[in-house]
């Protein structure tokens, strides 16, 4: 009997307690940096495109919400002729994010992509494609040096940095 | 003239107020349920969330009216008709100011009991015309639930009728001019708050409704504006227990400094409040549990009140 009127006072208390409530389009909550939002192509240091359209992200994704098409331009080399994110399936896992071998495709802290039909969900490559870097600034694919081939040794193609020293503490 | 007028105005302005009042606890209840949940209910819509009610109300005014194929048609409309009329009837006798007043009847506290054992026939009739099992569970237990709380509701208000020498509702107000009937009689109104709890179908007395064992009980298949009847019908209810607790218990309009009319709003709001805060607080009780405690309990305790108040009375000669 005593523990029901407590019960009762407890919960009257509550009249001066503050409130949990995130009172949201006029306040906003505090989103971590790695939140897995809206998802972004980026871009390397010197404004080409990162995506070599792999396809990894597209086969890693769980809910198959990612379609692109491989293309190659004058040089050789490889980019996504078209490059459609259907949100209205994402799950917003971050797979693709992980399977990506060129950090081109990255997850934002933006959630705020609500529509009221299914249509503008649907983001092609001019929506997904950003300027920068995102979260990787001086990482570029290209640069990196790969693997000796027949014709020139480790490092030693175009454009490509010298291999690094994983012995040596120096960055 | 004046004696046509003014009672159909009092009549006019009683459903006026209450139907308002009764509409506008749904607001408070949310916002207190918040409040008490470290929320803030509606507050959108309007100062305060205030015109939620308005919203709710073109809503379910505007929601198809549909009677189940399979259901007992006349007595499936007349049933949320009767939870409305009922209690709508007894606020006929509540004095809220000594000017207003529907009906100044001599036998107010037996009017009241009669109207509310009444109300019972509305959830009893809905959940059978309903024809679903669902509704028929939850008929079935308000048919249980309110028929024994009725038994010791009745036997508790005694004591204030005792006290006062009137079923009158006026002259139960008049005798607590000294002291109200909240102290001598502090167990009848326990009693008689708890069997007002249960007889208005709340939590956490609400097992004809218990929404998450019966759907929704005993109006399960109620959509649009004959569920809004049960609705206001509930928070009418409330009102109503909350009403006569003030009235009959904390002296009604009497009260120093402000007009009578404040004081008897006052008390009311605090029980309605009360009301609210019980949902807050306790979970449903097993239906064995809730029959024992109104008929091992509850009816014990409200005769051995009736019996030591006589006594006392007989004494004092």
């Amino acid at each position: 009997m005593l523990s029901l009127i407590k019960t009762a006072w407890d919960i009257f208390l509550h009249t001066f307690h503050k409130r949990v409530t995130v009172q949201y389009p006029e306040e906003k909550p505090y989103i971590a940096p790695r939140y897995r939002g809206r998802i972004i192509l980026s871009r390397d240091p010197d404004g080409g495109e990162r995506c070599v359209a792999c396809y990894l992200c597209a086969v890693a994704c769980p809910v198959a919400c990612i379609s692109l098409q491989a293309t190659e331009d004058e040089y050789g080399r490889r980019y996504p002729e078209f490059f459609r994110i259907n949100f209205s399936r994402c799950i917003f896992c971050g797979y693709c994010e992980e399977a990506c071998p060129t950090y081109a495709i990255q997850l934002t802290p933006d959630y705020e992509m609500c529509e009221y039909t299914r249509h503008p969900l649907v983001y092609e490559k001019d929506d997904l494609l950003i300027s920068g870097t995102g979260k990787y600034h001086d990482y570029n694919y290209y640069k990196v040096a790969g693997i000796a081939t027949g014709s020139r040794g480790k490092g030693e193609g175009i454009e490509e940095e010298p291999p690094v020293d994983v012995r040596s503490l120096m960055p | 003239m004046n004696s046509v007028v003014m009672p159909l105005a009092v009549i006019v302005g009683v459903l006026f107020v209450l139907t308002t009042v009764s509409a506008g606890l749904i607001w408070l209840e949310r916002r207190l349920l918040a409040l008490w949940q470290d929320r803030y209910g509606p507050n959108r819509v309007g100062p305060f969330g205030l015109l939620q009610v308005l919203a709710d109300m073109i809503k379910i005014f505007s929601k198809e009216d549909w009677i189940p194929p399979f259901a007992d048609k006349p007595v499936f409309v007349l049933a949320p008709t009767i939870i409305m009329v009922t209690a709508f009837m007894t606020f006929a006798v509540i004095p809220f100011t000594p000017g207003i007043e529907v009906a100044d009847l001599d036998i107010g506290v037996l009017f009241f009991l009669a109207m509310s054992a009444l109300g019972v026939y509305s959830v009893v009739l809905a959940g059978w015309a309903s024809d679903s099992k669902y509704s028929l569970l939850g008929a079935m237990r308000a048919a249980a639930q309110m028929l024994s709380y009725e038994v010791f509701m009745g036997l508790s208000l005694m004591g204030v009728v005792m006290l006062a020498g009137s079923f009158n509702m006026r002259d139960i107000v008049e005798a607590q001019r000294g002291l109200w009937f909240c102290i001598p009689q502090f167990p009848g109104m326990v009693l008689f708050f708890i069997a007002g709890v249960a007889e208005t179908n709340r939590l956490p007395f609400d097992l004809p409704e218990s929404e998450n064992e019966l759907v929704a009980g005993f109006h399960t298949e109620y959509s649009g504006i004959k569920f809004g009847m049960f609705f206001v019908g509930e928070y009418l209810g409330i009102t109503l227990i909350s009403v006569l607790i003030a009235t009959l218990f904390f002296g009604g309009w009497l009260g120093p400094v402000f007009p009578p009319a404040v004081w008897f709003f006052l008390k009311t709001f605090c029980f309605i409040c009360l009301f609210i805060l019980l949902r807050a607080s306790y979970p449903r009780p097993r239906y064995d549990q809730l029959m024992s405690l109104g008929w091992k309990v509850m009816l014990p305790l409200a005769l051995l009140n009736l019996v030591i108040t006589g006594g006392i009375i007989l004494i004092k000669g």
